[in-house]
């Protein structure tokens, strides 16, 4: 047999995450791309453009917006929606916050995290979105690792992770009740440095706080949090300016930033294969508080 | 860099779970948070040790209830291979939870508990591993620290596992001793257990020849997607998009589109928007072809000189995954990859017996768990070949159209 029909473990990653996102537009009347401006996200729009090529991407973007973001993040949504003339969805968590008269998370690290899932479920009602497609990965989490690729939600969004339908082979069954809708993650599968490497691979462009860059900081229970119109310093803060890049990017307020020399791509590959603590757990100021926090916001409609 | 996936199976409490913790933790895939984490969270067990099935029993009931409930995914490598291990949970009850995990793998590890045996789950699970002609089999005998590492017990137990093999047909079949608790024989060859002169486990799940699954011999195209951009130079481009399930794909091929039977050739390849030279399995791609013919999602396009069969009545073994009954007569869809058609199951056979193995007649309902072998009528015509021949152009999905759920795993004889 000859060698040249082969495929790497990344194209074959690659070539499962397209078959997904095709199996979605077909089966579905109205999905929607869920982007967040991170990494991953940004990898899922490079596979759907894969997906559909020479055709545009069939269903929008949809972000929804914490007002907590980084504007480096921001800007990068908007150059990239612009180039590949997607349609872009926006709804505010601030909105849903005041019309839904919901309670603002206190303290000095204000998580909106738990409040997206409102803003997420009124737009998923506002658009009758019947598949919301998302960049979680299995490695991430250890409720995550129990999720099926067509993760069917009920009407409220809740996951029942003891109901989850049987999902064989590479047959993928997205028929659901009126109201009902099903989370899809086309990249299950792939690994944190899965991911990388096919940046790497297919010359990804990320946004720039991805990568070593001066930023003012104050410790916090070990990690790094950048200081921002959101997070200010107490009197006992020390402020350090540090060479950072982020992990992931998530909520300024709720994202720590790692402390790195890396300003390559290269670089930021090394040592991410060097390191011995989880993207998580080096980036998630919010994330510790119990061991079941991810099942039960998945139980309450989250991502 | 290989992949390799595999499921770890067994009735419930043999060790799944601690194997593939013991694997990750001592061949040090596991990072520090997560440990503490693990730590935290077994700080109560009475004699303070680690719990490692916790590393993957990710849900609330199952770290109350001690069992795994759901198939977990975990992901880790070597510097020789890359691995992702599907943990399936031992519980007859959660079966269709195994066979999720096991329908993507291609070796699967079954636990047998070397106090117990080869017992009623270890029977269940080798059926479903032969249903679905998972190419490598490991036998794990597990916590042979609580049989004094008796070659005796190992012995045996290879004895009776080899007869349930030769009923199934099973073969490449490996043999390890191991305790998952304590590491004999995962990452380390065991000093305790001397007489095996095998590999540990990990030496040999990196060295398993992973004889290439991909069939290159039939091609196989099925239509996921229909491309038709509709607009400016791209006004009446009509590009067919789907996955190679097998074979290669040139411009120039004759192809013959089923069930339509149409003949004709392939005008352009395409992957990622680009035209190029040829495609195999099992990339994605997009096919134009010369002739305009009426083609939607589920249709095939294969080559002229190499036809499937194309057939409104099947002779399947049928994987019954529901809570409600199967009963003879009922309409459900048929799920084959991308293309959907209603079904009638008209008539069974005779059903697996999990204890003896053998034929039985059925009595009643097919219920929850049940192999049976049955005929299943079509509305319109499937294209496929047998699951023998080739696993992914043989497997289907029942749905039950009341409830939406998957019923049943079909493969197709
Ligand atoms: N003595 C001994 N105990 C073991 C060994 N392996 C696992 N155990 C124990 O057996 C019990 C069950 O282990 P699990 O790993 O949860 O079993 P499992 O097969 O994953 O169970 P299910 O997923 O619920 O089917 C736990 O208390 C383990 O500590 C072993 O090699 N020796
Ligand atoms: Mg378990």
């Amino acid at each position: 047999m000859n060698n040249s029909y082969h495929l790497n473990y990344l194209e074959q990653l690659e070539s499962e995450s397209i078959h997904i996102f095709r199996e979605v537009a077909a089966q579905f009347e109205k999905p929607a791309l869920l982007f967040s401006g991170g990494k991953d996200s940004i990898t899922l729009v490079h596979l759907a453009r894969k997906a559909f090529a020479p055709g545009k991407i069939p269903f929008p973007l949809v972000h929804i917006d914490t007002g907590h973001n980084f504007p480096e993040a921001l800007d990068f949504r908007d150059a990239l929606v612009n180039q590949l003339g997607a349609t872009l969805v926006v709804r505010k968590v601030q909105d849903t916050i005041r019309q839904r008269n919901l309670t603002e998370p206190k303290g000095k690290f204000p998580s909106r995290n738990w409040l997206q899932t409102y803003t997420l479920l009124d737009t998923i009602e506002e658009f009758g979105f019947d598949c919301c497609i998302g960049g979680a990965r299995r490695d991430e989490e250890k409720a995550r690792a129990k999720e099926r690729i067509f993760s069917v939600r009920d009407e409220f969004g809740q996951w029942n992770p003891k109901l989850q339908r049987p999902e064989l082979w590479n047959i993928y069954n997205g028929k659901i009740h009126k109201g009902e809708n099903v989370r899809v993650f086309p990249i299950s599968n792939w690994t944190e440095l899965d991911i990388w490497n096919y940046i790497r691979r297919e010359n990804i462009d990320l946004p720039s706080i991805y990568f070593a860059h001066e930023r003012k900081v104050i410790q916090h229970e070990g990690q790094l949090v950048a200081i921002s119109e959101f997070v200010q310093p107490d009197e006992q803060d020390i402020v350090m300016t540090k060479k950072v890049r982020y992990r992931t990017v998530g909520d300024m307020t709720c994202t720590a930033a790692v402390e790195s020399t890396a300003e390559t791509l290269e670089e930021v590959i090394n040592e991410i294969i060097a390191t011995r603590i989880s993207e998580r757990g080096e980036t998630r100021i919010d994330d510790k508080v119990t061991e079941a926090a991810m099942e039960d916001r998945k139980k309450n409609g989250y991502f | 860099m290989d992949l390799l996936r595999f499921i770890t199976a067994g009735s419930v409490d043999d060790g799944k779970s601690t194997l593939i913790g013991r694997l990750l933790y001592d061949s040090k895939n596991i990072l520090i948070d997560q440990l503490e984490a693990l730590e935290k969270s077994t700080r109560n067990r009475s004699d303070g040790s680690v719990d490692l099935a916790l590393l993957t029993d990710g849900l609330r009931a199952e770290r109350e209830q001690g069992i795994t409930i759901d198939v977990a995914y975990r992901y880790f490598n070597t510097p020789r291979r890359k691995f992702i291990i599907a943990d399936a949970p031992g519980h007859v009850q959660y079966t269709r939870n195994m066979i999720t995990g096991a329908s993507n793998a291609s070796l699967i590890i079954i636990l047998i508990d070397a106090r117990l045996g080869v017992v009623e789950q270890t029977r269940r699970h080798s059926i479903i591993a032969s249903l679905l002609r998972i190419k490598h089999v490991v036998v794990a005998v597990n916590k042979m620290d609580l049989v004094e590492f008796s070659q005796d017990v190992f012995n045996n137990i290879v004895i009776d596992y080899n007869g349930v093999a030769a009923q199934l047909g099973l073969k490449n079949i490996t043999y390890i001793p191991m305790s998952a608790l304590d590491g004999d024989n995962i990452v380390d060859k065991s000093r305790r257990i001397s007489w095996y002169t095998g590999k540990p486990l990990l030496e040999f799940l990196e060295e398993v020849q992973l004889d290439e699954d991909v069939n290159l011999t039939d091609p196989r195209f099925q239509v996921q997607f229909v491309i038709r951009p509709q607009t400016g130079e791209l006004h009446d481009y009509r590009g067919y998009a789907g996955k190679v399930i097998s074979g290669i794909y040139k411009k120039g091929d004759r192809v013959t589109v089923l069930p339509q039977g149409i003949e004709t050739t392939i005008a352009s390849v395409e992957s990622a928007g680009k035209e190029v030279e040829e495609v195999f399995a099992p990339q994605g791609a997009v096919l134009q072809l010369a002739d305009d013919i009426d083609i939607s999602r589920g249709d095939s396009i294969v080559k002229s000189d190499n036809l499937p069969q194309v057939s409104n009545e099947l002779e399947v073994l049928l994987c019954w995954l529901d809570d409600k009954p199967l009963m003879t007569g009922n309409k459900y869809l048929l799920q084959h990859n991308s293309r959907l058609v209603r079904a009638i199951v008209k008539q069974v056979e005779y059903k697996i017996d999990v204890n003896t193995l053998q034929q039985q007649p059925v009595e009643g309902n097919v219920k929850l768990n049940e192999v049976v072998k049955a005929t299943i009528k079509t509305a319109t015509p499937l294209v496929y070949d047998s699951y023998e021949k080739l696993s992914e152009y043989g497997s289907a999905i029942l749905v039950d159209e009341t409830s939406n759920s998957t019923v049943a795993a079909v493969l197709i004889k």
